[in-house]
């Protein structure tokens, strides 16, 4: 039976290089797929490309593509990756640029466009699933809308002979999924090669976080090697078999446990883990473990893809503005209290128009608040935190001023305050009628 | 004894929902984790987190239970005031669940 290895060299925008490096020299892969585009990733890209029309696109690419692109074009390692954030055609410029100050000018960069439906979505005032409300209704505070698009227009750019293959937004599985269609030719309405491709890239998606990262917990769940971690490969079969390893000495661990951990990461009901592909079904998944750092998955399966993709509309939410001041020694902990009750009363008396507060001691009770958190004893230091959301960045910026001038008129011996106020640019989701969205190729030349 | 003993966790979010998983690290204590860690007591566990509805997924292949909790992210990472607007520190909270093992050690 065929099988291919497919290294995941980044987990998100900001991960770790030196493990792709590591997969790309010494995985013996034929693949290499960096997952770096967050959920509201793209709204802010959106927003940098309208300064800059080159722009948009991920900030780590260039350092990314000058690690891996030599080792892999000696290698013929193609990479797939949705870097192109905003601006995948400016992003594929940007790689074949590289390409070729590298000496290799024959590397041939496809662009996958077709993400950005903000025209498309304007037009048909989509209700936005939320919270109640339209695409009209956010006005002028939208951003961007970008579709998650699957792994078909990806696996056509591979056909096309593409070496590198950048998207925008597509779903993150699909990114894996793309090389498994192109090498093995499965039919794009073979449901069950799709779900357990999706079931394997899923496990991959994430890098590190199926290696051991993310997963130590001394004494309860401990991993060799840490500071070394290497990432993720996936050894798939024409069949949709997988076996998740990693490369041979480097850190981390690939176990039962750290595979079931990913599988359930960010799913919601097993049966139905909707893609733009197929709906995947995780519930019959079997993991075992056969060999040091070599997992085998199987039993995922798959139904009918919907008629709909899922949209992430990026709009301008709110302001959020903060402050911070800390307290040490005895008594602290009352008079981080008092520093609160003081901020609380001022924001009152003052009139700062917020329509959400948050009033809290860090190290006490910022994560889980006040109720799950009676348990604690009474810390050396505490650190107040105040926060709140309003309509506009005058007001924000009144909140961290309550706190900071606790310096002079709050408890005593408060230090270290520290205070900003920013724009929220949220995301919110809509489902687009599948034929709206038109994935395009676009090949850059070197 | 507690949840953390016989299981691990992680949590996911989409949203202002979060998922946390909970995986026995060995099969005979599915049934525990199955009869003690109930969608109604996870959502007492998080009183003045979660806002919404519990909802709790059963996979018995994977000895693992998958909770999706709605209105649990201060109305998601890209908006919450939280710290941590992700809500990945839920998963450990959770382990701090008390379990009651059977006389026979089950």
């Amino acid at each position: 039976m065929r099988t291919i290895r497919i290294g995941s060299g980044a987990g998100y925008s900001g991960d770790r290089i030196e493990p792709a490096i590591e997969l790309a020299e010494k995985g013996d892969i034929q693949y290499l797929v960096f997952e770096c585009l967050g959920e509201r990733t793209v709204a802010l890209a959106q927003q940098a490309r309208m300064k800059n029309p080159d722009g948009g696109f991920d900030p780590l690419l260039e350092e990314r593509m000058r690690a891996v692109l030599p080792v892999c074009a000696a290698k013929g390692i193609k990479i797939v990756t949705n870097m192109g954030a905003a601006n995948p055609e400016a992003a594929a410029r940007k790689t074949a640029e590289i390409a070729k100050s590298l000496g290799l000018p024959s590397l041939k960069v496809a662009a996958i466009v077709g993400d950005d439906v903000l025209d498309a979505c304007k037009a048909g005032d989509l209700p936005i699933m939320e919270f109640d409300g339209t695409i009209k209704q956010l006005g002028n505070r939208l951003l961007s809308a970008n579709a998650y698009l699957g792994a078909e227009p990806m696996a056509q750019a591979l056909a096309a002979g593409a070496d590198v293959v950048i998207t925008g937004r597509a779903s993150d599985p699909a990114l894996f999924l793309a090389p498994m269609i192109h090498a093995f030719g499965w039919a794009m309405d073979d449901w069950n090669l799709l779900g357990q491709g999706t079931v394997a890239g899923h496990l991959l998606e994430c890098a590190g976080q199926i290696t051991g990262g993310y997963f130590a917990d001394p004494g309860y769940k401990d991993v060799a090697d840490l500071a070394r971690l290497g990432f993720p490969i996936g050894e798939v079969g024409e069949d949709g078999s997988l076996v998740v390893t990693k490369v041979a000495r480097s850190g981390g661990a690939v176990t039962a446990q750290t595979c079931k951990e990913q599988l359930l990461y960010e799913v919601h009901d097993p049966t139905k883990y909707f893609q733009p592909d197929v709906v995947a079904d995780f519930s019959q998944v079997r993991i075992e473990e056969i060999g040091p750092d070599r997992v085998r998955v199987s039993g995922g399966r798959g139904k009918k893809r919907t008629d709909t993709l899922k949209v992430s509309v990026g709009y301008v939410d709110s302001y959020i503005g903060e402050g911070q001041i800390s307290y040490a020694g005895p008594g602290a902990l009352a008079r981080g209290r008092l520093a609160l009750e003081i901020v609380r009363e001022r924001l009152k008396l003052t009139n700062v128009a917020a329509s959400e507060l948050r009033f809290e001691l860090v190290g006490v009770d910022s994560l889980h608040g006040p109720e799950v958190s009676a348990r604690a004893g009474e810390p050396y230091e505490v650190r107040v935190r105040v926060a709140g959301r309003t309509e506009n960045l005058r007001e924000a910026i009144r909140i961290g001023n309550e706190v900071e001038t606790l310096y002079t008129n709050g408890p005593a011996a408060g230090g270290g305050a520290w205070k900003s106020a920013r724009d929220v640019v949220a995301v919110a989701s809509v489902l687009l009628p599948r034929e709206l969205a038109k994935p395009q190729i676009r090949f850059v030349g070197a | 004894m507690k949840l953390r003993e016989i299981a691990h966790s992680r949590t996911g979010d989409k949203g202002n929902i979060s998922n946390i998983s909970v995986i026995a690290y060995d099969a005979k204590h599915y049934p525990l984790l199955l009869e003690q860690v109930t969608a109604v007591r996870v959502k007492a566990h998080f009183a003045g987190v979660v806002q919404g509805e519990v909802v709790r997924y059963e996979l018995p292949n994977l000895s693992a239970l998958n909770f999706v909790m709605d209105h649990a992210l201060g109305g998601g990472v890209t908006r919450s005031l939280a710290l941590d607007a992700h809500g990945k520190s839920l998963s450990s909270a959770l382990l701090d669940l008390d379990i009651v093992l059977a006389p026979d050690g089950k």
